[in-house]
């Protein structure tokens, strides 16, 4: 395997393209120069923290600190789904039923791959199961905010048709079909473009890596084939699970349109 | 005992809305009337079921909750001021437009009003179509807002003759107008909606 190592000097060296940035910002009096260093030493403090833990749980190799990390990964992501949402749900249901349908459908989908296709040995060493997690978790994520956005607007804007259909006896699951419809297609669009525009536009960030670690290209290519399927799996489940809860959330027993509860919107 | 109302309400509220109760017989119409923003669309809406209320409600006898609510809202069929539009075409709104043509012919319009697109419909069109659209599931009760507001007489007349007709075969309306005259001619009885409060007199 030929792996070139990197030094400080080397990333000296590439830093000096970020002071090029603030440079730029001080000559054109862009005013970011200062969320630009902030930025840059959170990143490095960031990454370096991750690498310090990350080596840890590879020494450590428990499944008790590994779920850990695990659980803390999706917790955070959690809150990045509430914070995308412009009408979240009211109380601890916004929190709670993205994270929720997250924790599932990542969390199954990266059990089967550990135990199935991959099969480290044991199954939860870190080493695989938490690079894997995190790529699933990333776009699960985004697909599941995508289609509670588009839900909960999507109900707030065509609140007059879809009670219409109610009126004349609709029940809620065929008042609802529309904006389900529309929720779901936006959460799966942008893996199916993702996966339509691979290696073509892009090359994804995982299988470059391996080709950079000396990994051959063929064999890094299989590999992300398996984590296209494997986000796939995670987004449909997860983004399908948040899309019905969610509309069964916003709708009752009675087959009414419950739009009282979500939160107030936002200014 | 007299027979059963057609429809009763004992003890209906909702936020918005003091407990109220009343019957409504086999052919009776029941004039609504009271300021803008007095609570008419909010009783309405809680008659239909459309937003969480509590009383008991019962129609020929049947109370509300022992029925799914779609099919007591197929039943006592609420028809907004501004009715919503979930399609397209006006003939995606119908299950059947064959039953609905004669009614859509009655109310002044052509037939070939099904392939119009709805975005192109003025609001008297709206009106007119989202009634033949409540009145071809032959509901028991009509719970009706403004339904003549953006008419003119022609249209209005035969809006009220066409409900006349259902009233004669045996339906119930409520009917909400700011018009007296209009509430004069439909109906013996009227209920008075002010800040939430509902009484009932003379129309």
């Amino acid at each position: 395997m030929s792996y070139i190592q990197l030094d400080v000097f080397d990333l000296a060296l590439a830093a000096l393209l970020v002071i090029l940035n603030g440079a730029l910002s001080i000559a054109l009096q862009l005013r970011l120069e200062r969320q630009l260093f902030i930025a840059t030493l959170r990143m490095i403090v960031q990454l370096f923290l991750v690498g310090l833990v990350l080596t840890t749980l590879f020494t450590l190799v428990s499944p008790g600190w590994t779920g850990l990390a695990a659980l803390a990964m999706v917790l955070f992501a959690g809150r990045e789904i509430m914070a995308r949402q412009d009408r979240p749900l009211a109380g601890l249901w916004s929190y709670g039923l993205g994270t929720g349908c997250m924790l599932v459908a990542a969390g199954l989908v990266t059990v089967f791959a550990l135990t199935t296709p991959v099969q480290p040995e044991p199954w939860y060493h870190p080493r695989y199961a938490l690079p894997l997690l995190g790529m699933i978790l990333g776009n699960t994520m985004t697909g599941i905010s995508l289609g509670l956005h588009t839900l909960t607007t999507g109900l707030v804007r065509d609140r007059v048709a879809v009670e219409a259909q109610l009126t004349l006896g609709a029940t809620r699951r065929v008042a609802m079909l529309p904006v389900t419809r529309a929720a779901l297609k936006s959460a799966l669009m942008p893996i199916v473009n993702a996966m339509a525009a691979t290696g073509l536009v892009a090359l994804p960030g995982m299988m470059t890596g391996q080709i950079l670690a000396g990994v051959a290209p063929g064999e890094a290519v299989k590999y992300q084939i398996l984590i296209m399927f494997l986000i796939a799996g995670g987004t449909g489940l997860g983004a399908t699970a948040a899309v019905l809860a969610c509309g069964l959330r916003l709708s009752d027993r009675r087959h009414r349109l419950r739009l009282d509860r979500l939160a107030p919107a936002r200014e | 005992m007299a027979d059963p109302a057609l429809l009763s309400v004992r003890g209906l509220a909702r936020p918005g809305l003091q407990p109220l109760a009343f019957d409504l017989a086999e052919g009776e119409c029941l004039a609504v009337r009271g300021p803008s923003g007095a609570g008419k669309s909010l009783l309405l809406r809680a008659l239909a079921d459309l937003d969480p209320n509590d009383g008991e409600l019962s129609l020929d006898g049947e109370r509300r909750e022992a029925m799914p609510a779609p099919r007591w809202r197929r039943l006592v069929t609420y028809l907004p001021a501004e009715p919503g539009w979930w399609a397209e075409t006006v003939g995606a709104h119908f299950a059947d437009w064959a039953a609905a043509e004669p009614l859509v012919e009655a109310l002044g319009l052509p037939a070939a009003s099904r392939d119009w697109p709805v975005s192109r419909l003025s609001t008297g069109e709206r009106q007119r179509l989202a009634l033949v659209r409540a009145l071809v599931q032959r509901p028991r009760v009509l719970l009706l807002d403004e339904p003549t507001a953006g008419l003119d007489e022609t249209a209005r007349d035969a809006v009220e003759t066409l409900i006349a007709a259902r009233l004669a075969e045996g339906a119930a309306a409520l009917w909400v107008t700011h018009d007296a005259g209009q509430a004069r001619r439909l109906a013996r009885r009227c209920l008075r909606v002010e800040g939430g409060r509902v009484t009932e007199d003379a129309p």
